[in-house]
């Protein structure tokens, strides 16, 4: 079923089906990684659980996991928000985000990332994304859990269209370029100091 | 050659639509498309230089040629997380 926010594309059931299928749950059939069982990938209109994205990655041998969970404020650049909608590319989203996890795997080999974000009405509180970085050591697990959402604002086909009192305003950041090294680098920096 | 314009975020807000089917000439890069676009929906023109672009649901560049059958979407700056 198409969300009410989403741009009529004609692709409803392909859209649709990724929102079906991006539940985030344990249960490994809803991953859509490319190398499944290692770093999981989602763009879902469901309510997004911490606990369950992190349960994608941790394996007996990592010491630690560390999580990332974006939330919606009730304030952005002296507005008062009232909730957030949020639109993506879902085809596109998700390799950025096999990107992102190539890149951190590249970066930290005993490292796995997942990350998960919403689409839709998101409402002041709830988490518009949440990200997991698995790995036997600690820093390593923080580091590539601050890249991942550096890179996720980078070159994640997504947008937030901000409802405030008073109007209405599409959020724009980056131009996404996944072949900027200088972005890149500027990611890598944030997450290793 | 036919191609499909996808839209997103205020783009496809100014252009009233998510999808669009459009004629281009043989040879036509993305940036070809993108003029054309501009040209209809002039309002998409402060954009010009800080849209990305994806060919058939890849990352490429503006100076990427099209094909008959491509489908080329145009993204404003990105603002997730």
């Amino acid at each position: 079923m198409r969300p009410a926010w989403a741009p009529d594309t004609g692709r409803s059931t392909i859209s649709g089906g990724y929102t079906e299928q991006m539940a985030v749950t344990p249960d490994r059939s809803v991953e859509t990684s490319r190398d499944a069982g290692s770093v999981t990938f989602g763009v879902t209109a469901a309510p997004l659980d911490v606990q369950a994205v992190a349960g994608l990655v941790a394996r007996d041998s990592d010491g630690a996991v560390a999580t990332f969970v974006g939330l919606v404020r009730d304030h952005n650049a002296g507005r008062a928000v009232r909730w957030l909608d949020y639109e993506a590319f879902v085809p596109l989203a998700l390799k950025a985000f096999e990107q992102i996890g190539g890149e951190a795997a590249e970066k930290w080999p005993d490292t796995r990332l997942a990350i998960h974000h919403r689409t839709g009405r998101v409402e002041i509180g709830e988490a518009s994304v949440a990200i997991a970085a698995a790995s036997p050591h600690r820093a390593h697990a923080f580091a590539a859990c601050r890249y991942a959402i550096e890179r996720v604002k980078q070159i994640a086909p997504i947008w937030k269209h901000e409802h405030f009192e008073g109007g209405e305003v599409w959020i724009e950041g980056a131009t996404a370029d996944p072949a900027d090294d200088t972005a890149r680098t500027a990611a890598l920096e944030r997450a290793c100091t | 050659m036919h191609v499909t314009i996808r839209l997103f975020a205020r783009l496809r807000e100014l252009a009233g639509t998510a999808e669009l089917a459009r004629q281009v000439p043989d040879g036509a890069s993305a940036q070809d498309a993108w003029n054309a676009l501009v040209a209809e929906f002039p309002a998409m023109k402060d954009y010009g230089g800080s849209i990305s672009c994806a060919v058939n649901e890849d990352y490429s560049r503006l100076t990427t040629p099209l094909h008959d059958g491509d489908e080329v979407a145009f993204l404003p700056p990105v603002s997730g997380g």
